[in-house]
C-alpha cells in the first residue's frame, strides 16, 4: 500500500489524551467569565483537534506559510474557542492573549479570520470549509506536493447544498489526500439535528468516499481512523465523529441549550473541578 | 499602533443594545405573526435553523402545524417557501440578512421575485446588529436587494414599525424583504405612526436648515441626534424611508428642497443604499446640496460589541451629533 504523509511512529496515547485534557482546561479558562459562548462544541471536538495536531498533521509552528505543511481546515468558524486553545498548544499562538478571546478589538474573535496565524480560511458562513479543502487537496496534488489536508465540519453543515457540491468534487477529483473530519455532535443552533441527515457513514460511501465512523472522544479509535486514512488510493478519505458537547464537564453535557451555553460567573470554578475529577 | 483592548465583547445573538431610558418590546416580529396567523389560516412560518435567533418561536408555539424548520439550508429554505407560496400559502421565512443575500440570492431573484412568489422574508440583525464579523454582517444587503426587479424592500425603524409592517406585508402582492429586528427591540415612534408602503415620513418635524434622511433604526438614531442638537440650538427635520424600493423619489426631493444641507444615515455601507438612492434621486431632480453620508465604509468588520463596532465604524450618536452640529 502506498501511503501518504503521515508521522513516522505509532500515537503515544497518554500523551494524546494528556493534550485533550490541556485544550479542555485552555477553553474554560478562556470561556471563564464571558457568561455564554461555544464552549460544549470546543469540549467536544478536543480529542479529534489533540489527534490531528500532536499526532497526524505535518506542520512547522514557527513557519505558518510552509508550503508543504498539511493543512488543517475549520470549517465551523464558531469552534473559533477550540481552535485557539490548539494552536496556542500548537505554538502558533501565546497563551497570553488566550483570555481576549471574543473581546472587543481581540486579535482572537469570536469567529475564525485567515490573518490568524495558523487559520486556513474565514469561518462564521457556514458551508465553506469542504469545498475550499477540495480546492487545496486538488493544488498540493497539482504541484506534486505531499501535503494532506483535513477539513473538519459539523453536522449542521451537511444539511448545506455546497457541502454537497464538494463532496461529489472530492470523489470526482480524485482527492485522496483530503480527510473530511466530520462532527456529528447532535446539535445545531436550534436544538438537536432538525433535518433527516443519517445515515451520514453510508451518504459519504455512495458518494464515493472511504468512509469509517467513530466515537469522536474515544483517543484509540481516533487515531486507528486517522492511520487508515493515509492510503493513496484516489478516494477521499471521510471519518465520521460521533462527539458529546460538552465532554468531560458532566454539568455542560446535561444542558440542553448547549450550542450557546450560558453560565453564570460563579459556575466557572464548580465547572473546571469537574473537568479535573472526571479526567483524575 | 495596536487597538486598545476594550473590556466589552461580541455578545449572544444580536439583541439590540440597551440604550438607558428606551422602552422595548420582547420579540415584536414572532408575536405579531402569531396574532396574525390565527386572522390569516394561509400563513405559514418557516426558518433555517434560525428560529430561536429570529424570534418566531411565538409562531411555531401559536401554529406548530404551519411551522417548518428546514435545517441550515438557506436556499432550500427560499425555494421551499416559494413552492408553498404557488399553491397559496403565505410564507414568512426567517434567518439571518446575511445569508438571505450573500447564500440565496438566485433563489430570492427567481423562484421568488420573478415569479412574483407570495414570500415575505424577515432578514434578522442586519448591518452591525450583529457582532459576528463580515460573515455574519448584512452590509451591502440593500444594495444586493434592490437589484433584484419586482422586489419590495422595507427596513423598519423599531418595534411599533416592525409590528405593522408584519401585518402589512400579508397584503402586498409579492416577494418582500424586511430587515428585521430581534430581541429586546427599542420603542422608538409614536403611536401614531402608521407605516405606508413606498411613502418616506417626517418623523421628526423640528424645521431649521438641516435635513436627515434615514432608513431602519439609523432613522431612531436620528431622532436622538436631532433632539440633543436642539438643545444646543441647532434645529433639523428628520424624514424615514422605510420602504427602501419602492422608493419615494417625490417624497425624498420635496424634502430635500426645503434644507440647506442634507445628512443621509444607514446601517449598510454608504454605496448602493440609501445614501446612493438620495443621491440619484437629487440629481435627477437637479438638485445640488452640501451632503453627508453617514454609513459604513466599503469593507469588510470584525467582531465585537454593536456599541464598540458603531463606535469604531461611525455610525453611532456621537457620529450622527457631529454631522448636525459641524457639518462634517
Ligand atoms: C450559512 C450559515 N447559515 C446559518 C448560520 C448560523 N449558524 C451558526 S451556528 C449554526 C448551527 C450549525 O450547525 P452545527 O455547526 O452542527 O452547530 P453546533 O453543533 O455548533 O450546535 C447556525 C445555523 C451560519 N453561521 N452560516
Ligand atoms: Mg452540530
Amino acid at each position: 500500500m502506498t501511503t501518504l504523509n503521515h508521522p513516522p511512529g505509532s500515537a503515544d496515547l497518554p500523551a494524546l489524551k494528556a493534550r485533550a485534557l490541556n485544550l479542555r482546561r485552555t477553553m474554560l479558562h478562556m470561556a471563564s467569565g464571558k457568561g455564554e459562548g461555544y464552549i460544549a462544541q470546543g469540549l467536544g471536538i478536543a480529542d479529534c483537534l489533540a489527534a490531528i495536531y500532536f499526532h497526524e498533521l505535518r506542520y512547522d509552528a514557527a513557519n505558518p506559510a510552509w508550503a508543504d505543511r498539511d493543512r488543517f481546515v475549520l470549517s465551523t468558524g464558531h469552534y473559533a474557542i477550540a481552535m485557539y486553545a490548539v494552536l496556542a498548544e500548537a505554538g502558533y499562538l501565546e497563551a497570553a492573549e488566550l483570555p481576549s478571546y471574543g473581546l472587543n478589538g481581540s486579535r482572537l474573535p469570536m469567529s475564525t479570520f485567515d490573518d490568524i496565524p495558523g487559520v486556513e480560511m474565514v469561518g462564521g458562513s457556514l458551508g465553506h470549509g469542504l469545498g475550499q479543502a477540495v480546492g487545496m487537496a486538488m493544488a498540493l496534488k497539482l504541484d506534486g506536493r505531499p501535503s494532506r489536508v483535513f477539513c473538519e465540519f459539523s453536522d449542521g453543515e451537511l444539511q448545506e447544498g455546497s457541502t454537497w457540491e464538494a463532496t461529489m468534487g472530492a470523489a470526482t477529483f480524485k482527492c485522496d489526500n483530503l480527510v473530511a473530519l466530520i462532527d456529528c455532535n447532535g446539535i445545531q443552533a436550534d436544538g438537536p439535528v432538525t433535518v433527516q441527515i443519517e445515515p451520514v457513514a453510508d451518504k459519504f460511501t455512495a458518494f464515493g468516499w472511504d468512509t469509517v465512523e467513530v466515537n469522536g472522544n474515544d483517543m484509540a479509535a481516533l487515531v486507528d481512523a486517522l492511520a487508515g486514512a493515509r492510503e493513496k488510493n484516489g478516494r477521499p478519505k471521510a471519518i465520521v465523529l460521533r462527539t458529546t458537547p460538552g465532554h468531560g464537564v458532566p454539568t455542560l453535557v446535561a444542558r440542553d441549550r448547549a450550542h450557546f451555553v450560558r453560565v453564570d460567573n460563579s459556575e466557572w470554578d464548580a465547572l473546571k473541578a469537574e473537568l479535573e475529577s472526571t479526567h483524575g | 499602533m495596536a487597538e486598545p483592548l476594550h473590556t466589552g465583547r461580541t455578545r449572544g445573538m444580536g439583541e439590540l443594545i440597551d440604550i438607558a431610558g428606551k422602552t422595548t418590546e420582547l420579540a415584536p416580529f414572532g408575536t405579531t405573526l402569531a396574532e396574525l396567523g390565527r386572522e390569516r389560516p394561509e400563513i405559514v412560518g418557516l426558518t433555517a435553523d434560525m428560529g430561536r435567533y429570529s424570534d418566531i418561536l411565538p409562531f411555531r408555539d401559536a401554529h406548530p402545524t404551519r411551522f417548518f424548520n428546514v435545517g441550515m439550508a438557506e436556499q432550500d429554505l427560499i425555494m421551499i417557501a416559494a413552492g408553498l407560496s404557488k399553491v397559496g400559502k403565505i410564507a414568512y421565512c426567517t434567518t439571518y440578512s446575511v445569508f438571505i443575500t450573500r447564500r440565496a440570492y438566485d433563489f430570492v431573484a427567481i423562484s421568488c421575485a420573478h415569479s412574483k412568489a407570495n414570500v415575505k422574508i424577515f432578514a434578522g440583525m442586519p448591518g452591525l446588529v450583529n457582532g459576528y464579523g463580515a460573515t455574519h454582517q448584512a452590509t451591502e444587503d440593500l444594495n444586493m436587494m434592490r437589484g433584484i426587479a419586482d422586489l419590495t424592500i422595507i427596513d423598519p425603524c423599531d418595534a411599533t414599525e416592525l409590528k405593522q409592517v408584519v401585518r402589512a406585508v400579508a397584503d402586498i402582492p409579492g416577494t418582500v424583504y424586511v430587515r428585521s429586528l430581534r430581541g429586546k427591540v427599542p420603542v422608538e415612534l409614536p403611536d401614531s405612526y402608521r407605516f405606508q408602503l413606498g411613502k418616506a415620513q417626517v418623523i421628526h418635524e423640528g424645521g431649521g436648515k438641516v435635513g436627515i434622511i434615514s432608513t431602519g433604526y439609523m432613522s431612531a438614531r436620528a431622532m436622538d441626534a436631532a433632539r440633543l442638537a436642539a438643545e444646543q440650538g441647532i434645529a433639523s427635520s428628520v424624514l424615514h424611508v422605510g420602504t427602501i424600493k419602492p422608493f419615494d423619489t417625490a417624497g425624498v426631493i420635496a424634502f430635500a428642497q426645503r434644507f440647506d444641507r442634507l445628512i443621509v444615515a444607514e446601517n449598510h455601507k454608504t454605496t448602493g443604499g440609501l445614501n446612493t438612492l438620495v443621491v440619484e434621486a437629487l440629481y435627477d431632480a437637479g438638485i445640488m446640496k452640501p451632503l453627508i453620508k453617514v454609513g459604513l465604509a466599503d469593507s469588510f468588520f470584525e467582531c465585537g460589541s454593536q456599541e464598540y463596532l458603531e463606535a469604531k465604524y461611525g455610525v453611532d450618536l456621537p457620529r450622527m451629533l457631529r454631522a448636525i452640529l459641524e457639518g462634517n
